[in-house]
């Protein structure tokens, strides 16, 4: 039974790192003012990506590398369009996600039976050998400790440096950040440059470490989700990597109810992370504002400088 | 280098021109993609744009994808005028076959032609009910209607997977996961004999007249846009932004409804999972190409079939994945959006 714990305590923080890498990436561009519904096909574009360059070189990080390329990719066609030529932000995204999982499927189709070559399995010397910590916490890819500083990481730019002060003023008023002669659009860009290649990130870890093949729409609404997160966490960092690990477990519970023989037919237990987050975010929204507060002032709203 | 100026007033010739100028991208660059794939592009855009309108039995097929892509794009485009933004109509459209398709089972030898209405009926209402949860959840808890009615189409995916799965699963079917065979009777009546066309296509058509109608010639209509347009203007005018939230969520989740119970009802004959096609998706796609104009829209339904239609076609001729349907389908409204940039700027060259 302490086992069955260990192995779900492993599997949500193996899910959440998911979440909170593709989050993390959306909350770059959301603080700089950009909301972009894209994730999903972002995600979809990276994991088939990152599987066909960990299936041709055999290494994780180059399919990590290329994953991060194609979300980057993508977020800069979403980026130059959106703010350059003003196009809608929620229509261009969803068309960055129509097209994401439209194109993965089509470059996907000659890897749906392939096989990644066998790659060495991690583990943190002395600590993966305590007992029920080791295989809980110890046994990971280092990419969920990766995610971890990266998350610290984020806080610090975000709150103690002064290019996270301007990324922050950007979207808080465009306008006075133009007025102090701060490039708002370069800017703009950079960040959902940033946001597209976290999101590859998440994608490649999808295809490349959480379940290590290729099917098509395998990201299965985590983008979305991911979107979701941004908001439940009132757009601050810590609370995003939170919420990553504690829907994880929501995503992660369903397998350990079925282990132990709940008798619930299993859609009801897959509709799990799709019903709370409906929960979560209409619990969340009720109270406007503990949204407002947090919430980057100019996020959604084109700026265009007429100059 | 290029430049935008902002036009005085945004140009009437570039908002017909721009969906046109959008699709000819598109199909430079699905040139450019056959060429890269060693096909001869000719052949490729012959099986896309002149395959699907060769023969009557083509065009019946065309009419037959066209259906619930129009229907779901007039409700679309009530919500999107109001500045609603449902993205959730194929969870709506799912909840509607599901919805049709319990009335349907309940038919037996003894039934009625009559009962194709309460089919019809249960599909409308089942989309309602979907969409009034998106609404329900904006209007109660502010909850983000993007998000909540796309998680909902995942919920309505895994619904349905249950119900063909435990509760309605044919007996004799081999364990598939499917209902039975609905009885004939609950076929929703055919047009003519070696077609799939059905009454389905008088009822998109009158959607048009209706969404026309109500969005250009009705005091309600307008408050509706008003709302979307200058919310502050519509404070001020009175109109209420809950109303608007609820008629668009709930006409949207109708017609979204309506075409599920004529898909499931009419060419699929039974209650299976590969009831969502994409359609709810491609509405968003089709809404958008034709202006969120009733009349535009319906050129847009028959492009975008067209794009199903020759999706299917590359796969069996070509031995081209089907998947390059929303290829060019996503391909289709990044183009479009790019181009309506045109709408309202002026390109200038300069300084």
């Amino acid at each position: 039974m302490m086992e069955s714990y260990a192995l779900l305590m492993a599997a949500t923080l193996n899910a959440g790192t998911v979440l909170a890498l593709a989050s993390l990436g959306l909350l770059i561009n959301e603080k700089a003012g950009i909301v972009n519904l894209g994730a999903e096909g972002m995600m979809l574009c990276a994991a088939i990506a990152g599987f066909a360059a960990v299936v041709y070189s055999g290494s994780d990080w180059l399919g990590f590398a290329a994953g991060m390329s194609a979300g980057a990719v993508l977020a800069f066609v979403f980026g130059v369009l959106v703010i350059w030529l003003n196009t809608n932000q929620y229509a261009t995204g969803l068309a960055v996600s129509l097209f994401g999982a439209g194109f993965s499927a089509f470059v996907g189709i000659g890897y749906v039976q392939e096989k990644m070559p066998a790659r060495p399995s991690f583990a943190v010397p002395y600590l993966s050998d305590i007992p029920w910590f080791g295989p809980a916490l110890f046994r990971h890819h280092p990419l969920v400790y990766l995610s971890i500083l990266f998350a610290l990481g984020l806080i610090w730019f975000l709150f103690r440096t002064r290019a996270g002060l301007i990324l922050r003023s950007v979207g808080e008023n465009p306008a006075s950040a133009h007025a102090l002669g701060y490039p708002v659009r370069r800017i703009r860009l950079m960040a959902v440059v940033a946001g597209g290649a976290m999101c590859g990130l998440a994608g490649a870890y999808v295809s490349i470490v959480y379940t290590p093949l290729w099917v098509e729409g395998m990201v299965a609404g985590k983008g979305w989700i991911a979107l979701a997160l941004t908001t439940f966490a009132t757009w601050r960092p810590a609370r995003v990597l939170l919420g990553a690990y504690l829907f994880g477990g929501v995503t992660m519970l369903q397998f350990h109810l079925q282990g132990i023989g709940v008798d619930v037919p299993s859609q009801f237990l897959t509709m799990l992370p799709y019903l709370s987050t409906i929960v979560v975010l209409a619990l969340i929204s009720r109270n406007p504002q503990w949204i407002r507060i947090n919430m980057p002032t100019s996020i959604g709203k084109p700026f265009y400088p007429d100059s | 280098m290029l430049r935008l100026e902002a036009r005085p007033q945004p140009s009437a010739l570039w908002s017909y021109g721009s969906p046109v100028l959008a699709l000819l991208v598109t199909v430079m660059i699905g040139v450019l993609m056959f060429t890269a794939l060693g096909q001869d592009p000719l052949k490729a855009l012959s099986v896309f744009f002149w395959e699907p309108i060769r023969s009557p039995y083509a065009l019946g097929e065309l009419a037959v994808k066209a259906t619930p892509l129009l229907l779901i794009a007039l409700g679309l485009a009530v919500c999107f005028r109001s500045n609603v933004w449902n993205i959730g109509a194929e969870g709506q459209y799912v909840l509607g076959a599901i919805a049709a398709s319990g009335v349907a089972l309940l038919a037996d030898q003894s039934t009625g032609r009559w009962i194709v209405l309460p089919i019809l009926l249960a599909g409308v209402l089942g989309g309602m009910f979907w969409a009034g949860i998106t609404a329900w959840l904006r209007d109660r808890f502010n909850a983000n209607e993007i998000l909540v009615s796309l998680m909902l189409v995942y919920v309505a995916v895994q619904v349905l997977s249950f119900v063909v799965s435990g509760p309605w699963k044919d007996p004799q079917g081999y364990n598939f996961p499917q209902s039975k065979n609905f009885e004939l009777v609950t076929r929703i009546p055919r047009l003519f004999d070696g077609s799939r066309v059905s009454i389905g296509v008088f009822l998109a058509l009158a959607g048009v007249l209706a969404t026309w109608i109500f969005l250009f010639r009705t005091r309600a209509g307008f408050a509706q846009q008003v709302g979307g347009l200058a919310p502050a203007a519509a404070r001020y005018a009175g109109f209420s932004s809950r109303r608007a939230l609820w008629v668009a969520l709930l006409v949207s989740g109708g017609t979204a409804g309506l075409a599920g119970a004529l898909e499931v009802a009419g060419p699929m004959g039974q209650l299976t999972p590969y009831v969502p096609a994409g359609y709810g998706f491609a509405a968003i796609i089709v809404a958008f190409v034709g202006r969120l104009h009733p009349v535009g829209m319906v050129f847009s339904a028959i492009l975008m079939s067209m794009f199903y239609i020759g999706g299917e076609l590359a796969q069996s001729r070509l031995g081209l994945p089907k998947s390059l349907t929303g290829v060019f389908q996503g391909l289709l409204l990044f183009t479009l959006l790019a181009c309506d940039t045109l709408v309202n700027y002026r390109l200038k060259w300069g300084k």
